[in-house]
């Protein structure tokens, strides 16, 4: 007979029981514990997380853009449904995320207002042009891979419901990955014309791709990794997009545009190093399609304000 | 007791979802909705969209008594099977009916 065995898990402190205190709450988020929306948190923390997650929430809503260009343009009705899908699940998660930047204190409507006023930030990969169908692949199999990698370590967040939500992210974007990785095998197993767009397109995402985890500031000094809002530090997040999709990008005969890519015995990749102050400037609002892609948006709401307001009168 | 955040304005609307027949609702998240309808919508676009949910039910924000505190004074290890050690008495027993060796 199976003997019963209860785990007696150790007993964290309810978050209900921390003192309002910085550094018990320091304290909690470092040893695994979670709060909720109701719970105390330091200022510093709510600040931090406001603005992370709306970031994330303008990546959602920004990201689309990019890919909606192609939407009329797909070579195939499969991948028009496929990309019309895509774009479906990006807008329906920016929406999941300002609901969670609501319930943390700030107004969807103010998001939305700062995001187009350029005071807020969107991730870097949203500010640039996609000049080919390569760029579609590419943007599928190898940004999302990439944004997957930061998702999957948001899992863990400290803050409860942001980490919920990130469950139901990461689940809805699986297919993502595998309708990008499957337009890039179409056109690898194509015409040499089309090899060719797959190439040129990741010679010129590279680039943003290797920027795109930031800085390799350490996780010790590192805010949103003390808080436990992310899990995991930039420089690791970087090292396993390369030693998952490296090898992936390898083996279908495409190039990996940094001659100074290895890896090392240690398993540690080395890179050129990327172009921080390119980051900074792009982050910043001065992407080549930052202006444009925020002048959509703003037209848009402005366009669209007297749904809004017809539905909140109802 | 801090109570979760209500919008001026637009009411907010908890959604729960039943993954598939049989299963309980289970908290999915929340849609902001100024009445019934609308909530209805919304949620069926985030939790119904992909086929994933059989049943949604939703509920005003307000309309929630949330329940956080509770009285322990005993500790209640009388109700959990980790609360009892029947080793030693359990030992004894078996020795005095000569039925104690190897298992």
């Amino acid at each position: 007979m199976r003997k019963l065995t209860i785990v007696r898990k150790a007993v964290l402190v309810a978050a209900v029981g921390i003192p309002h205190d910085e550094q018990a709450f320091l304290e909690y988020v470092q040893a695994g514990g979670q709060v909720e929306t109701a719970d105390w948190m330091p200022e510093d923390y709510r600040r931090k997380l406001i603005k992370f997650i709306e970031m994330h929430g303008n990546s959602e809503l920004m990201g689309v853009l990019p890919e909606r260009e192609w939407i009329l343009r797909a070579p195939t009705l499969q991948r028009k449904l496929a990309l019309t899908a895509k774009v479906q699940d990006e807008v329906g998660h920016a929406q999941l995320i300002y609901r969670v930047v609501e319930d943390l204190g700030k107004p969807r409507e103010q998001c939305l207002a700062d995001l187009v006023d350029g005071k807020a930030k969107f991730h870097n990969v949203f500010h640039y042009p996609t000049k080919t169908w390569g760029d579609v692949g590419v943007i599928a199999w190898l940004v999302d891979a990439a944004a997957i990698i930061s998702q999957k370590a948001l899992l863990k967040c400290s803050y409860a419901p942001y980490a919920r939500i990130m469950k139901k992210i990461c689940w809805e974007e699986s297919f993502h990955i595998l309708h990008g990785r499957d337009v890039i095998l179409a056109m690898v197993t194509g015409t040499p014309q089309q090899f060719e767009l797959v190439q040129e397109a990741l010679d010129r995402w590279w680039g943003p791709l290797m920027q795109f985890h930031g800085n390799p500031i350490s996780k010790d000094e590192d805010p949103m990794y003390l808080w436990r809002i992310k899990s995991q530090g930039n420089e690791e997040a970087r090292q396993q997009f390369l030693e998952g999709y490296v090898p992936q990008i390898r083996e279908l005969g495409l190039t990996v545009p940094d001659p100074k890519l290895r890896k090392r015995d240690d398993g540690v990749w080395e890179y050129t190093e990327p172009d921080w102050d390119e980051l900074k400037h792009v982050v910043t609002g001065h992407g080549p399609k930052t202006e444009e892609r925020l002048a959509f948006r703003r037209r848009f709401l402005e366009q669209e304000r007297w749904v809004r307001d017809a539905v909140l009168a109802a | 007791m801090p109570a979760l955040p209500v919008p001026e304005r637009t009411p907010v609307w908890e959604v729960f979802r039943k993954e598939k027949r049989g299963a309980a609702f289970e908290h999915a998240g929340s849609v902001v909705a100024p009445d019934a309808d609308f909530a209805e919508a919304w949620a069926r676009e985030q939790y119904g969209r992909r086929g994933e949910s059989v049943a949604l039910w939703l509920v005003p924000r307000d309309a929630i008594r949330d329940v956080e505190d509770w009285a322990d004074e005993f500790d209640l290890k009388y109700r959990r099977v980790d609360g009892y050690s029947i080793k030693a008495r359990l030992k004894e027993a078996r020795e005095r009916a000569g039925t104690a060796g190897p298992r």
